[in-house]
């Protein structure tokens, strides 16, 4: 079901641009007002939803780690899988976020005749996800020349290395044709395992689909719809100097990408996308292994109610003294 | 909040990063191009039919497609001539029919391309026309 509704609530999303553009001439609400509103819920809905994370206390270290904790100088230290110094941390940070770490480690486990449990290695969903969020990066960043005026040298060096083999033109990009197989096989993941399919939530397809349609989108309007691109960067530099004009005669494909786009960015904040911020947060990763070297104090901890002995004594003295119990105090 | 002070700092660099277009914006930022067509081949022709080889909107968008139709129709299939929709016949070469009459591809090609941050490689092998100046 997940599945059909992510599909349809994003051929949804087409449609209402086609009404709203084509139909009703809302050139400005979707050139303009939209992406703006989106922006905007973007930014402040990822710093609520950090600060609000921030506000849970972590007064534990959780040691899941991969290698022996810091001891005796006789007993090898793993630094980096379970650092007690914060530059271990940052380095566990790095690989973590650059290189996806823990998901390289990845395990296939399955049950065979015997029964035996087996386990594999299993690189395919980390193999897809790098080329998924590099070949994601490398686009936003070739965007940016529809932000900056003049264009910076180091994002014309991205798109002659992007064009290196130098097919057709425009130019076919490594980037966009890595970026849709990657989707593609994040896709199919989810479709052809049963195990996965059956956890696939709505939650998962959705965003697939959305960032699929805006690659499909993308790659339609710079190979086969051509737009005016010149009349596109005036829009968006219209944006970054708050004096916005919309051109007119750009293709209705331009307005689906930049809708779907808008669409990604409000929904980016309540959504699992959000580990985008989130990575930076796991407790996890980013705490030193320091649960025996420091005293760590739990700041929930209260005043904790205490009977001592003493008052017991007071208390109940005189039933202890008739009953023949020693006393400390007469 | 707990570790307050880095998340303040990872979310500064954030937003620093997403509205660094907003904050970097030079005093070029409005400045439209504006590719000139007034070269001497194009002055030739008279003022009602000074047009393209198809009409403006349409090589705005496509020209690049356009030229790399050309480049296949007489490279692979060895045709040389190019009929418009508008019935007029142009031969279809880079160099002698497009840079004839655009002439002047520092104040043309290059004022569009340099805007948008595109860099044709076409040059490398291909000879732009030699401009005074
Ligand atoms: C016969 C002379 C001639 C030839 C040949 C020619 N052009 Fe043009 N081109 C013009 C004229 C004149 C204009 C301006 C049209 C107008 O303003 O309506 C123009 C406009 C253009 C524009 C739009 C400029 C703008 O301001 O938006 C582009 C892009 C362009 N030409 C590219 C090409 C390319 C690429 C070729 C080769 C395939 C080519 N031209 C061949 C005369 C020519
Ligand atoms: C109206 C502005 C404009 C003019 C004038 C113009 N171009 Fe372009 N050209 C563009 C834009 C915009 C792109 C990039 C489109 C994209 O990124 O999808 C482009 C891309 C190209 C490309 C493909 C680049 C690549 O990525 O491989 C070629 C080739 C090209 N132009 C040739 C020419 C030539 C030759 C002329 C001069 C006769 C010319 N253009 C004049 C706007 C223009
Ligand atoms: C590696 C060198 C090289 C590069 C780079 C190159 N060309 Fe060519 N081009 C040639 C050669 C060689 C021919 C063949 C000339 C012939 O057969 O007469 C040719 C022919 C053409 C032709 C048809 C004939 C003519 O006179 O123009 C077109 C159109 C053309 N190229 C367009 C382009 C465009 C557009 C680009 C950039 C996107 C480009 N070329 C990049 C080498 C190159
Ligand atoms: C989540 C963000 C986005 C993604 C993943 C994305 C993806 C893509 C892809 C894959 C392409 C194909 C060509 C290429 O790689 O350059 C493309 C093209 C394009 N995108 Fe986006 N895009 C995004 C945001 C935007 C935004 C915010 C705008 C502008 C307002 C925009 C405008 C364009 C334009 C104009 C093209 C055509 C470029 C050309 O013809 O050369 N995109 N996009």
């Amino acid at each position: 079901m997940g599945i059909l509704f992510s599909f349809f609530a994003v051929v949804a999303l087409i449609v209402v641009v086609f009404v709203g553009v084509q139909g009703a001439n809302l050139h400005y609400l979707f050139g303009v007002i939209i992406p703006f509103a989106a922006f905007i819920t973007f930014i402040v809905g990822i710093v609520y939803r950090v600060f609000r994370w921030g506000k849970v206390p972590v007064p534990f270290r959780i040691p899941t780690t991969g290698g022996q904790q810091t001891s005796f100088p006789w007993i090898k230290a793993s630094r980096i899988d379970n650092p007690s110094s914060a530059l271990g941390v940052a380095v566990r940070m790095a690989l973590e976020v650059l290189l996806f770490r823990s998901l390289f480690r990845n395990m296939r486990s399955e049950l065979r005749d015997g029964p035996k449990l087996s386990y594999a290695s299993s690189k395919w969903l980390w193999l897809g996800g790098i080329a998924f969020h590099y070949t994601f990066l490398i686009i936003l960043i070739r965007h940016m020349r529809l932000f900056f005026e003049p264009v910076p040298g180091i994002i014309k060096i991205a798109e002659s290395l992007d064009g290196f083999f130098q097919v057709g033109a425009p130019v076919v990009y490594v980037t966009d044709v890595v970026f849709l197989g990657a989707v593609t096989f994040l896709f199919l993941r989810r479709v052809v395992i049963p195990q996965l399919r059956y956890i696939s939530l709505a939650a998962d397809y959705f965003p697939l689909f959305l960032i699929g349609g805006i690659g499909v989108t993308g790659v339609l309007m710079r190979y086969f719809f051509k737009t005016d691109v010149v009349g596109i960067k005036e829009l968006t530099m219209g944006w970054i100097t708050f004096s916005p004009v919309v051109p007119q005669g750009i293709h209705i494909i331009f307005y689906v990408h930049l809708f779907l786009v808008s669409s990604l960015l409000a929904y980016f904040p309540m959504s699992k996308l959000m580990h985008m911020a989130g990575v930076f947060l796991s407790p996890t990763r980013n705490l030193a292994n320091t649960n025996r070297a420091e005293l760590h104090v739990n700041p929930w901890n209260y005043p904790v109610k205490v009977h001592t002995y003493e008052e017991y004594e007071d208390d109940y003295r005189e039933f202890m003294k008739s009953a023949g119990l020693p006393v400390e105090k007469e | 909040m707990y570790n307050g002070g880095k998340i303040v700092i990872g979310l500064l660099i954030f937003v620093g990063l997403v509205i660094s277009p907003f904050l970097l914006k030079g005093d070029k930022a409005t400045a439209k191009p504006d590719p000139k067509v007034d070269t001497p081949e194009i002055l030739k022709m008279p003022v009602g039919e000074r047009t393209c080889v198809e009409d403006k909107e349409y090589m705005k968008a496509e020209h690049m497609k356009m030229l790399n139709e050309w480049r296949d129709w007489v490279v692979r299939d060895g045709l040389n001539i190019y009929t418009s929709k508008a019935g007029k016949e142009y031969t279809m070469s880079l160099q002698n029919t497009c840079m004839k009459c655009h002439s002047n591809k520092s104040k043309f090609c290059d004022e569009c391309h340099n805007y948008v941050g595109v860099k044709p490689y076409c040059w490398d092998c291909h000879i732009a026309p030699k401009e005074e100046g």
